[in-house]
């Protein structure tokens, strides 16, 4: 029986070994990129990721992150990329929040066509409507403006249906309590329904900035001038600043990723929570 | 509720800002994308003439769409099972509470926070023949060294799926996480007292449970790769030609060396084509989210 | 100070109708009790009085004045909730404080009012805290105070009590009772509990199927039950029914309290039943027993007293005084 216990023990523990194993190399794998990438940044010269040695931490310098600031401008693009990003997620927050509120509280004519509407717009994708946004922004003179970058994405579907869901969960009896206590629209949106969404608009406002931030596709649709660059169209750049110091590249990779590495720490929780709500039920 | 007086100039108000971005850069350019769809168009856009609803069906069946069509399939086909087996295998692995497993999960979950052109830089330089560092390991099994991955008209669009997998790996790995996370353990228990061992509890438990989540991934992967745009736009710009080997369907329409980039009528077409395909997708991921959630009731 | 008047009040929701016709005076002071099982519409005719819903047909006054078509904050009423609806996100005080804020009084007079109202129903400690630091009973105690403080013409309460265990729920009674003694003022009160009505109530509404059935005090409806409905809604064990051959000539049905009837030995003649159930409840005793076809009979008596046993044969009595006699329709005879 004792022997049987033991050996019992020694094969977990085996096992558990084994599982270790398997995750370190697995993190490898994954990681290998990105620790390829830091390291050749932080490196100078064009061998710096000739050779399976230079993955090896010598010779570091910050000259080529340096190089890359000041060739890709890099503060700029970084600038323009936070600056629409900001701007898009207090817009949507903003518009999301009136609508969804008028959908929940405000019991108007036409309610169920005017959200079907809404809802609607979901299916449509931005590479739908890419073709004509491009020369409407054109025709409206916001070709290469903060304009033509920011407003055509200050509503959205998601964020109305989202912010509705939430405020739907108000219980009935709260907002009788608050019209007895005499507060109209104005006061039940800050006093009751505000506070009891604040978690959702942060989830809302974190997914915004972040595709906003992620967008490709429009930016190259809008703007095609250095003062407007938003940092994923903008890294571009560098490849044809110097076709044969790929550690540019990777200097400049590092910079544009590092903004959204520390939102993505600092929020991990809110966008795990984000990601997984609706989509697993618990 | 109590309908008060006022209330549906309040509702307007407060539903304006909403409804005219949505009315003016949604519905509108869909509705003009249709339309524009019947016409040919000269390049400056101005000097249109009808072409007939037909032209619909004459890009459907045109080599140019057909080829971007098969080409994203091709895609999808590299990128969407691959990366769930790969994502399914990492949830699994790091589905046990031992030491250490916060930090295994932060690396899974980490390329959730690199953007596409992020991820396609990285991996622009890594798959360099000059940088050499995996083209040196590749070549071991064969695989050319030059002129390097992303300029061989065989090799382009499953290296451009290495970095959309690598990319996509973070979101599949958290949600496939939470999906494990919300099977109740009691159903392991049970299916251990009825002698299952570990292969026979993934097999009999664990797939069954996930499959509602794996079908709502897979939806997802699988719009993810139509919309391919930035990977193909920073890695190969839809080339090599004149194969056009990587060239997408969203590729088709918004790429520089686009076929239909003069022409806004055609370019409406197959825009509308894509969201068409694009349509039915959602409309199945919707079914999915649903079941997903009954499942779980 | 004002009363309330309900004249001729029906409500509509779609083809359903949840108040039918209802007419009720509750005086000024007056702690009236609205009792009825659950979907009677009770709810429905204090939400009406409140504001949250329109009359579909009919007048509501409080005081000398129409009330059809005032908002609810305009009536110069407060309500305590089932769920009492506190603000999740706002402090004890604040909640308190808060129909004040939104009526623009000063924040002097408003901390004072809130500092009264705090002490008057012990909640001075809890003031910093959340609503969901509180248990069920200083939650509801936070309700009340936030109705006290506007110093309201009408009270109006739905079920304040049924989210409270049995314990808190009987000492919360006798509180609120001394409230309503100490402040004066109106109180409607929603229930479906008996105990509740019998014990606060300076009256009693009983209604059924949104039909008002009797009006009275407590005694008066537990004495002299308008109709079968009330007579057996109020009282537990509930009153029996019999047809009225068992013990008298007519066509009429006749009903007895359990606390009237006794089970006596089976050769003393009258109806005969079979003793099916011998509850011990320690202060009491209720014993069930069944009639030859098939009627089921209740008996109380005090816990001291010998019962039968359960299988004997006995004989039914009830003194004719403490006999209610009902017509074929079930309302009351005399």
């Amino acid at each position: 029986m004792a022997t049987n216990t033991a050996v019992a023990k020694q094969q977990k523990s085996w096992r558990v070994y084994g599982r270790y194993t398997l995750l370190m190399f697995v993190t490898l794998i994954v990681v290998f990129p990105i620790y390829a990438t830091v390291l050749s940044a932080f490196k100078s010269g064009p061998d710096s990721l000739d050779h399976p040695r230079s993955l090896l931490p010598t010779g570091l310098t910050l000259d080529t992150m340096r190089a890359a600031w000041n060739l890709g401008h890099m503060g700029r693009l970084l600038w323009n990329s936070l600056f629409v990003s900001v701007a898009v997620t207090i817009g949507v927050i903003i518009t999301s929040v009136l609508a969804a509120y008028a959908f929940t509280f405000i019991n108007f004519r036409g309610r169920r066509f005017v959200f079907g509407f809404c809802l609607a717009t979901l299916l449509v994708p931005v590479e739908a409507t890419v073709v004509i946004n491009q020369r409407l922004i054109d025709s409206f003179g916001w070709k290469n403006s903060y304009q033509g970058l920011i407003v055509p994405l200050l509503a959205t579907a998601f964020g109305i249906f989202l912010i509705r869901q939430v405020f739907m969960t108000v219980p009935k009896e709260l907002i009788e309590a608050a019209s007895l206590d005499g507060v109209g629209h104005f006061g039940l949106l800050r006093e009751v329904a505000m506070p009891l969404a604040r978690p959702t608009l942060g989830a809302l406002g974190l997914f915004t900035f972040l595709g906003t931030w992620n967008q490709y596709l429009w930016p190259q649709a809008v703007v095609d001038d250095q003062e407007h660059r938003t940092i994923q169209i903008g890294l571009d750049a560098l490849r044809s600043a110097d076709i044969n110091r790929f550690n540019l590249i990777t200097a400049g990779t590092v910079i544009g990723a590092l903004p959204i590495f520390v939102v993505l720490v600092a929020f991990q929780r809110q966008l795990v929570r984000g990601l997984t709500a609706g989509a697993i039920k618990g | 509720m109590f309908r008060r007086r006022g209330d549906g100039l309040i509702a307007s108000a407060m539903l304006a800002p909403a409804i005219a971005i949505l009315s003016i850069f949604v519905v509108y350019p869909l509705g003009r994308a249709v339309w524009l769809g019947h016409l040919r168009c000269d390049a400056t856009g101005r000097k249109c003439r009808t072409s007939g609803w037909m032209q619909y069906f004459d890009v459907l069946r045109s080599s140019d769409f057909q080829h971007a069509l098969k080409v994203t399939f091709v895609y999808a086909l590299l990128t969407v099972p691959a990366g769930l087996v790969i994502g399914v295998g990492l949830a699994v692995l790091a589905d046990k509470q031992i030491r250490g497993i916060g930090f295994f999960r932060t690396i899974f979950s980490s390329t959730v926070a690199t953007s596409v052109a992020v991820a396609s830089l990285i991996w622009f330089v890594l798959l360099q023949p000059q940088v050499g560092l995996l083209p040196d390991m590749l070549s071991m099994f064969g695989v050319m060294k030059n002129p390097g991955l992303l300029n061989d008209a065989g090799t382009a669009l499953p290296a451009i799926a290495i970095t959309s997998i690598w990319a996509n790996l973070g979101f599949t790995f958290i949600i496939v996480t939470a999906a494990l996370q919300s099977i109740p353990a009691e159903l392991f228990e049970s299916a251990m007292m009825d002698g299952a061992g570990g292969w026979k509890r993934f097999t009999n438990v664990t797939i069954p449970m996930l499959s509602p989540t794996l079908l709502f991934v897979s939806v997802v992967l699988v719009t993810r790769a139509f919309q391919a745009y930035a990977e193909v736009d920073l890695l190969t710009k839809g080339g090599p030609n004149p194969e056009r080997s990587t060239e997408t369907v969203t590729y088709l329409i918004y790429g520089q060396t686009s076929l239909v980039k003069n022409d806004i009528g055609l370019k409406s077409t197959t825009a509308v084509l894509l969201f068409a395909i694009l349509l039915v997708l959602s409309l199945v991921q919707f079914r999915s989210l649903e079941r997903r959630v009954h499942y779980g009731n | 100070m004002a009363g309330v008047q309900l004249i001729k009040v029906t409500k509509n929701f779609g083809s359903v109708v949840a108040v039918d016709d209802f007419s009720l005076d509750i005086a000024d002071k007056e702690f009236m009790v609205l009792l009825g099982p659950s979907g009677c519409g009770k709810s429905t005719v204090l939400r009406m009085i409140a504001g949250l819903e329109a009359p579909t047909s009919g007048e509501v006054f409080i005081g000398d004045h129409l009330m059809n078509g005032v908002a609810p904050k305009d009536r110069d009423v407060a309500m305590v909730f089932q769920s009492y609806a506190l603000y999740p996100h706002k402090t004890v005080r604040a909640n308190i404080e808060f129909p004040l804020k939104t009526r623009g009084v000063d924040s002097k007079l408003r901390a004072a009012a809130v500092a009264d109202a705090a002490a008057v129903l012990g909640l001075a400690d809890l003031l910093d805290r959340k609503p969901g630091q509180l248990s069920g009973g200083q939650r509801q105690r936070v309700a009340l105070a936030r109705a006290l403080v506007r110093d309201p013409q009408v009270f109006c309460m739905d079920e304040p009590l049924s989210n409270l265990d049995a314990k808190l729920r009987g000492e919360t009674r006798s509180e609120l009772v001394a409230l309503h003694q100490r402040l004066g003022s109106t109180f409607v009160y929603v229930t479906h509990d008996q105990v509740e009505a019998m014990t606060m109530g300076s009256r009693i509404a009983v209604i059924v199927a949104g039909v008002l059935q009797q009006v009275g005090s407590p005694t008066d409806v537990y004495d002299r039950p308008a109709n079968i409905f009330v007579a057996t809604f109020l009282g537990t064990p509930p009153m029996n029914i019999f047809p009225a051959q068992l013990f008298e000539a007519g066509e009429h049905s006749v009903g007895v309290r359990p606390e009237y009837v006794r089970f006596v030995d089976s050769h003393s003649g009258g109806v005969e039943a079979t003793i099916r159930l011998v509850e011990h409840l320690g202060h009491e005793v209720h014993v069930t027993g069944v009639l030859a076809d098939g009627t089921v009979v209740v008996a109380r008596h005090g816990g001291e007293e010998a019962s039968p046993r359960s299988g004997d044969m006995v004989t039914v009595s009830a003194e004719a005084r403490h006999r209610h006699r009902f017509d074929v329709s079930g309302r009351r005879l005399a």
